[in-house]
């Protein structure tokens, strides 16, 4: 039986260096649950683009990560929160192009389309939350079958 | 715990040269300032050794999201404005796939698949070589 040991965790998104922990632990998360190749260097590059957005536009944040199933299939969920200026339109920020003047204004839009599924939670003031979720689609090893 | 993560760490890349090139191999997860910190060593060794071509073999690299990818970008502008073109080799499949559904196409940026394709790719003579995957011996 595959477990969440090693999956769930809360990190800690306070500087550069923080990033390349999210980063490790996303991708051994995602090699747990049976991710393929392709499905977990997506995943692990949104989760870079994510944690990014949560340190420069957030002031600093953290991740959340916790397996999740549906049916047979296993997936894994990461939820970015900061306590930041928070988002004021949603919708724009999405947009490809979007940005504040760092970076290249993919991060959100082009993070959502990397991941399986996408919620954003933004209140003005109160800070932002994005949580994703991607599903490991390849059956899982016999071996570890639930 | 750490034993799982052998690249994780603040680190400097070497900037080799071989003949007339630089050779810069990048592996496993780059620190952001270890990327910017290689853009400016990039830029100071080809203005002192006047190399003409600069390789950065990615073959090690299992992520590139939109940071990496703009400091490969703008390292290869840089050393455009330096006289010397730039050639990223040996990108992942996945990493392709990834960058394209990302957004982040790199269209000024040339790539090869090996490092040996990218050095043949700087030793042929005449004009820059076409951005966006050129392959030695392709028209």
């Amino acid at each position: 039986m595959r477990t969440a040991e090693g999956v769930e965790a809360c990190l800690p998104i306070r500087s550069d260096m923080d990033l390349m922990w999210v980063r490790q632990h996303v991708r051994q998360a995602a090699a747990r649950l049976g991710f393929g190749l392709v499905d977990r260097t997506k995943l692990v590059t949104a989760a870079s683009e994510l944690a990014r957005n949560t340190l420069v536009h957030g002031g600093g944040g953290q991740m959340e990560s916790a397996r999740v199933t549906r049916g047979h299939l296993q997936g894994l969920r990461l939820a970015f929160s900061d306590r930041g200026p928070g988002i004021p339109d949603v919708d724009r920020t999405l947009s490809d192009g979007y940005t504040t003047g760092d970076g290249l204004g993919l991060g959100l839009g082009g993070a959502r389309r990397l991941v399986h599924e996408f919620a954003i939670d933004s209140r003005p003031g109160a800070g932002t939350t994005v949580t994703v979720v991607s599903w490991a689609l390849r059956p899982p090893h016999p071996r570890e079958e639930m | 715990m750490t034993d799982e993560f052998p690249h994780l760490g603040k680190g400097h890349v070497p900037v080799l040269r071989l003949g007339d090139v630089l050779l810069v191999t990048l592996q496993g997860d780059l620190h952001d300032s270890t990327a910017e910190q290689l853009q400016q060593d990039i830029g100071e060794t080809i203005a002192r050794t006047r190399a003409t071509g600069v390789v950065i073999d990615i073959s090690g690299v299992e992520v590139v999201d939109s940071f990496l990818g703009r400091v490969l970008a703008e390292i290869a502008a840089q050393a455009r404005l330096l006289a010397a073109r730039t050639v990223v080799a040996g990108m992942r499949p996945a990493v392709a796939i990834t960058l394209v559904e990302l957004g982040l196409t790199l269209p000024g940026l040339r790539t090869a698949l090996s490092t040996e394709e990218a050095m043949q790719l700087l030793a042929r003579p005449g004009p820059d070589p076409r951005p966006g995957g050129t392959r030695p011996g392709s028209a």
